[in-house]
């Protein structure tokens, strides 16, 4: 096994003002399987996903994110990666087993960004998830959108450099590509991967900390991101931009908006990393082409609405 | 104009049409005008933040972030969340 330490993105726990709408939306639009409901949180998987879930929806009276988690490959990684967020200056919270259903003991901090954290390395599996024996593509028929897992989280804050200096330092994540303000040698965009996808998290630059840009789900192919864009017609889904294409991560991709207004992306492709691959880089003035690769422009929506 | 619909003007601004259970913000949005800013459309990002200046309408769930209970009872709201009951006028930013 070559990937150790941090290995993949597990869940995010997002507040959503009306959990029975929101309910609707992932299961039958995004086409998640509704696992279970219990104490005003709503619990998800994919139908690609070996984990007992993937999204928890909390019902609250803002929209937003309550945190992100990433599953480490052994219980020991998880005192391994106190003690350093420890002697880097993070404030660590051990969390024992069962606040979540189905998953371990847990890790928590904060970035400076105002983001929160989790890292667990044991989770239940899915009584839906994929076959192992003889494995067919899938159990049942995907539904939806056909979202095969929970991809990354995409997050608006201040400092991202201190953010994403956690993640490289600490958790051994690299920086994949950047969004860079040669002038003054701001970073506008980090995008961190603790895999060989193109990226598991990014950082966007924002004048408020503790936001989300988007909750992201990968789909099989260009196709499916077509397919989509139909469903997001036909059920009047608030649309944000695509289908197009990111030249940051090459990505295909369409944004939306849950009914409480958290982004939601479906995307297909993007390059596979490597850890020995120079970091790629889009200067400011590329910014346009860096996001849409064929509008080559910024929307205000995009770059100024998060929850 | 269809039955049951509402005349929605903006101060210093256009009017638009919005019917009966219809979102104020998809009305805007529907008639082709942007005088009100177009976020997320679901109550929790905050970008279409206006006031009801005259008329009567309901609204649905908004973040409490964006529209405090003392805002929301001065007649701040989301547009995307507001239902009119009658012709309404707007003030935007």
């Amino acid at each position: 096994m070559a990937l150790t330490g941090v290995i993949s993105p597990g869940y995010v726990q997002l507040r959503v003002l009306d959990l029975d709408e929101a309910i609707v939306h992932y299961r039958d639009r995004i086409g998640l399987n509704l696992v279970s409901v219990e104490d005003g949180r709503a619990f998800f998987q994919a139908f690609d996903e070996f984990d007992r879930h993937s999204i928890i929806l909390r019902e609250a009276d803002t929209a937003g994110l309550d945190r992100m988690a990433f599953k480490v490959a052994k219980d020991s990684d998880l005192d391994h990666f106190a003690e350093r967020l420890l002697d880097a200056g993070v404030h660590v919270d051990v969390i024992p087993a069962g606040e979540d259903p189905g998953v371990g003991r847990k890790i928590r901090f904060n970035t400076p960004t105002s983001h929160v954290f989790d890292l667990y390395a044991e989770m239940e599996l899915s009584e839906t998830g994929p076959a192992v024996r003889n494995p067919d593509v899938w159990i049942a028929e995907p539904r939806g959108m056909r979202a095969t897992r929970f991809d990354h989280c995409a997050l608006n804050g201040v400092d991202i450099s201190a953010s994403a200096k956690i993640f490289v330092e600490v958790l051994d994540f690299s920086v994949t590509e950047e969004l860079v303000d040669e002038s003054t040698g701001a970073r506008l965009g980090i995008f961190l991967s603790c895999s060989n996808k193109a990226h598991d998290v990014a950082f966007l630059g924002y004048p408020e900390d503790g936001r989300i840009h988007h909750t992201s789900f990968n789909l099989e192919s260009w196709h499916d991101v077509g397919h989509a864009a139909d469903i997001i017609s036909r059920y009047d889904i608030s649309l944000d931009i695509g289908p197009t294409r990111h030249g940051i991560t090459r990505g295909q991709t369409i944004y939306f908006f849950d009914p409480s207004g958290n982004r939601n992306e479906t995307f297909s492709g993007g390059y596979f990393y490597y850890p020995d691959n120079p970091r790629r880089m889009w200067q400011a003035e590329n910014a346009g082409k860096a996001i849409f690769y064929y509008e080559k422009a910024l929307t205000d929506r995009f770059m100024t609405v998060n929850t | 104009m269809t039955t049951g619909s509402h005349r929605i003007r903006i101060v210093g601004g256009g009017e638009f049409s919005c019917g009966e259970g219809e979102r104020v913000l998809l009305a805007m949005e529907r008639c082709g005008s942007s005088d009100i800013g177009v976020g997320c459309r679901g109550g929790g990002c905050g970008i279409c933040r206006v006031r009801v200046v005259g008329g009567d309408y309901t609204t649905g769930k908004m973040s409490v972030a964006k529209i405090s209970e003392t805002e929301r009872a001065a007649g701040f709201v989301l547009a995307c969340r507001v239902f009119p009951v009658s012709d309404l006028l707007i003030e935007v930013g």
